[in-house]
C-alpha cells in the first residue's frame, strides 16, 4: 500500500495527492461490495466495468489516433524510407521529393519564437497575480488570462493578418509574414497556459518559505528571485513545456500569419512553412503520396506532442523524488 | 543597501508591465474585433445565407453549422467523460490502468488540432463512411473534448467532501447510489461549468471541422449533412480577403458566443461557492 502511494503523479494532479493520503480508507470503503446482495453486487460489478470501460476510451482515442493517421502515413515511409523522409531537406512533392527536415525546423524555430516574447511575459503575469497584485487587481488580471485561453486560434490569426502584419510590414520593409509576425502571435496564445500553471505553482508554495525570507529583512524582488522562483521551478518547466506543445501544434493562427514559403527563413521577416502549415496548405489538393506525405507530417507531429507530455511525466517523476 | 531597493522597484515595475500587457492585449483584441465588426452586426446579416462569389449577405448556415455540431460533440462526450472521470474519482486504485488512463487524457489534451482533423477524415470520414458531416466532425469535436470534461468532472467529483458519502453509505447505500445520488449532484454546477468551457473550446475550433465537415456553405438538418463552421468561414475571407466586413462580423459573433461561454461558466462557479458560504 504504502509503495503504491508512492507513484508518480500526472502533472499539476495535485488532488491526486490528496487522494492518496487518504487511501488507507480504501481499505475499510463503506460501499464495499461484499457487504451487499448477489444482485445488487453483480449490477454495482457491472457498472463499476461500464466506468472503466468508459475511462479506456481515452486510451482508446490515443491508440485510434496512432492507427489512423499512421497506416495512411505509413507508405510513403516505406517509399521514401523515414530517415530520408525526416532528414531530406528537398519538399517538392509534385516532383516527388519528400523531405520534411525544413518543415519540422521551421516549427521548432517559431515555438522557440514564442517563447522568447511568450515565456517573460506569462512568467511576469504569473508572479504578479501570486506575489503583488492586490485582491482588486487580482480581480481583473486573472480573467483576462483565462479570457485569453478562449479567444479561438483563428481570431488570433485573423488579428496577426490584419493588424500585426502592416505594422511589421511597414517597420521592415517586407511582407510583414514570417518568423517574426508568427512568433508574436503564438507568444499571446500561449501566455495563458503558462501563465496559469506557474501560478498555481507559486501559490502553492509554503507561506512559511516566503514568511522566513521577509524576515530576513529581503525585498519582494529578493524574496521572488531567490526563494520563490527556485521554489516553484518544477511547476515552472511544467509550464512552458505545456506552452511549447501548444506552440508547435497551433495550426491557423500559424498558417494565417507565416507566408508559408518551404525555405529556412534568412531573417525575422522572410516568408516560413511549418508543419502544421504544410498540413493546411497542401490537403486542399494533394493526392496519392502528397496526401500520403501529410499523413506521415501528422504522424511525425502527434510523436513530437506525445513526447512533450512523456516529458512532463517524467519531470514530475523527478519532482516527486525531490521532496 | 540602495542597489537593493532600485532593483526591487524596477523588478516590480516589470511585473507591473507584463501583466499589464497580458491585459491590454486582451483588451486590445476584443475592442478592435468589437469596433470593426459592429458596423456588419444585424439580424439580417445573422438570419440570412451568404449569396455570391464574395460571400456577402449574412452568415446564417455557419452560425447553425456550428452550434448544430457542437450540440451533437457535447451529448456524445458528456456521458462518456462524466464517467470515466467517476471511474477515476471514485473506483479506480492507483496503478498501472490508471496511469495509463492519465496518461492517455493528457497526451489527447496535447494533439495538434491539425491532427486531430486528419484523424476525424481518415477514420470518420472515409473508413466509416460518414463522409463531410456534422457526425464527423462532432465525433472528432468529442476527442477533443473528451479530456478537458474529464479532468474538470474528476476534479468536481474529488472536491464534494467525504462526509457527503459517509452520509449515503450510512444510511445503506451502495456505491452507485452513493455517487448517482449524492456526490454526482453535490458537483453537478463544476461539471456543467467544465461541459461549458469545453463546448467554449469545439466553437473556436477550426482545424478540426475544415477536415471533417467540410467547407461548403449549406444548411444541415440531418447528422450527415456537410456545411461550413463560423471559424472555416471566416478563416476563407480573412485570407481570400474578398469580403472583410463580413470577416470582421464572423469574428465578433464568434467572440461573443466564446465570451458569453466564458462568462456563463464563471457565474455558475461563482454563484455555487456563494451557495456553498
Amino acid at each position: 500500500m504504502s509503495a503504491e502511494r508512492k507513484t508518480p503523479q500526472a502533472a499539476g494532479d495535485t488532488q491526486d495527492r490528496a487522494a492518496a493520503a487518504s487511501e488507507p480508507d480504501a481499505a475499510r470503503d463503506p460501499g464495499d461490495l461484499r457487504l451487499i446482495s448477489r444482485a445488487t453486487y453483480l449490477k454495482e460489478k457491472a457498472l463499476q466495468n461500464l466506468f472503466l470501460a468508459c475511462a479506456f476510451v481515452a486510451v482508446a482515442g490515443v491508440l485510434l489516433i496512432f492507427l489512423f493517421v499512421g497506416l495512411r502515413g505509413w507508405p510513403i515511409f516505406a517509399k521514401v524510407g523515414l530517415w530520408r523522409f525526416l532528414t531530406g531537406t528537398r519538399w517538392l512533392p509534385s516532383q516527388g521529393f519528400f523531405g520534411v527536415a525544413t518543415m519540422i525546423a521551421n516549427s521548432f524555430l517559431v515555438m522557440l519564437g514564442a517563447l522568447v516574447f511568450g515565456t517573460p511575459l506569462a512568467l511576469g503575469t504569473a508572479v504578479f497575480l501570486s506575489e503583488v497584485a492586490s485582491p482588486r487587481v487580482r480581480a481583473v488580471v486573472r480573467p483576462a488570462v483565462e479570457l485569453l485561453a478562449g479567444i479561438p486560434s483563428v481570431i488570433y490569426g485573423f488579428f496577426g493578418l490584419i493588424v500585426l502584419r502592416p505594422f511589421i510590414a511597414a517597420w521592415s520593409n517586407s511582407l510583414g509574414l514570417g518568423l517574426l509576425t508568427v512568433s508574436l502571435v503564438l507568444a499571446v496564445m500561449i501566455v495563458p497556459t503558462i501563465a496559469a500553471i506557474s501560478e498555481d505553482a507559486m501559490r502553492s508554495l509554503s507561506p512559511g518559505i516566503r514568511e522566513a525570507s521577509y524576515a530576513m529583512g529581503a525585498t519582494t524582488w529578493q524574496t521572488i528571485w531567490r526563494v520563490l522562483l527556485p521554489a516553484a521551478k518544477i511547476g515552472i518547466i511544467d509550464a512552458v513545456i505545456l506552452g511549447m506543445g501548444r506552440a508547435i501544434g497551433e495550426t491557423m493562427a500559424v498558417v494565417m500569419v507565416a507566408g508559408n514559403a518551404p525555405v529556412v527563413p534568412h531573417s525575422l521577416f522572410q516568408p516560413l512553412l511549418t508543419v502544421t502549415a504544410a498540413i493546411v496548405m497542401d490537403m486542399s489538393y494533394a493526392s496519392g503520396d502528397h496526401r500520403t506525405a501529410l499523413f506521415g507530417l501528422a504522424i511525425i507531429l502527434f510523436v513530437i506532442s506525445m513526447s512533450f507530455v512523456a516529458a512532463l511525466r517524467l519531470l514530475s517523476r523527478i519532482g516527486g523524488g525531490e521532496e | 543597501m540602495d542597489t537593493k531597493r532600485v532593483t526591487n522597484a524596477l523588478a516590480l515595475g516589470f511585473l507591473w508591465v507584463a501583466a499589464g500587457s497580458t491585459v491590454l492585449i486582451l483588451g486590445t483584441l476584443i475592442g478592435y474585433v468589437f469596433i470593426k465588426g459592429v458596423g456588419s452586426l444585424s439580424l439580417s446579416f445573422i438570419f440570412t445565407a451568404p449569396q455570391g462569389v464574395k460571400a456577402e449577405g449574412g452568415i446564417w448556415p455557419t452560425i447553425v453549422a456550428t452550434v448544430y455540431v457542437t450540440t451533437l460533440a457535447m451529448l456524445i462526450v458528456t456521458p462518456v467523460a462524466v464517467l470515466a472521470a467517476v471511474y477515476l474519482a471514485e473506483y479506480a486504485v492507483q496503478g498501472r490502468a490508471v496511469r495509463l488512463i492519465r496518461f492517455a487524457a493528457d497526451t489527447l489534451a496535447s494533439v495538434p488540432s491539425i491532427v486531430m482533423g486528419l484523424f476525424g477524415f481518415a477514420l470518420f470520414v472515409e473508413a466509416m463512411h460518414f463522409g463531410f458531416s456534422m457526425l464527423s466532425a462532432a465525433l472528432a469535436l468529442s476527442f477533443l473534448m473528451l479530456p478537458i470534461v474529464m479532468r474538470t468532472t474528476e476534479e468536481a467529483i474529488r472536491a464534494v467532501p467525504k462526509y457527503i458519502r459517509w452520509g449515503s453509505y450510512g444510511l445503506g447505500a451502495t456505491k452507485w447510489q452513493t455517487v448517482r445520488r449524492t456526490v454526482l449532484p453535490a458537483a453537478m454546477p463544476r461539471i456543467i461549468t467544465g461541459i461549458i468551457l469545453a463546448t467554449g473550446r469545439a466553437v473556436g475550433e477550426t482545424a478540426v471541422v475544415i477536415y471533417t465537415m467540410g467547407t461548403s456553405i449549406n444548411l444541415p438538418l440531418s447528422p450527415l449533412d456537410t456545411g461550413r463552421s463560423m471559424t472555416t468561414h471566416l478563416y476563407i475571407l480573412a485570407t481570400e480577403g474578398i469580403n472583410l466586413p463580413t470577416a470582421y462580423g464572423t469574428a465578433l459573433l464568434l467572440m461573443i458566443m466564446i465570451l458569453s461561454f466564458n462568462l456563463i461558466a464563471r457565474y455558475i462557479v461563482r454563484r455555487n461557492r456563494r451557495m456553498q458560504g
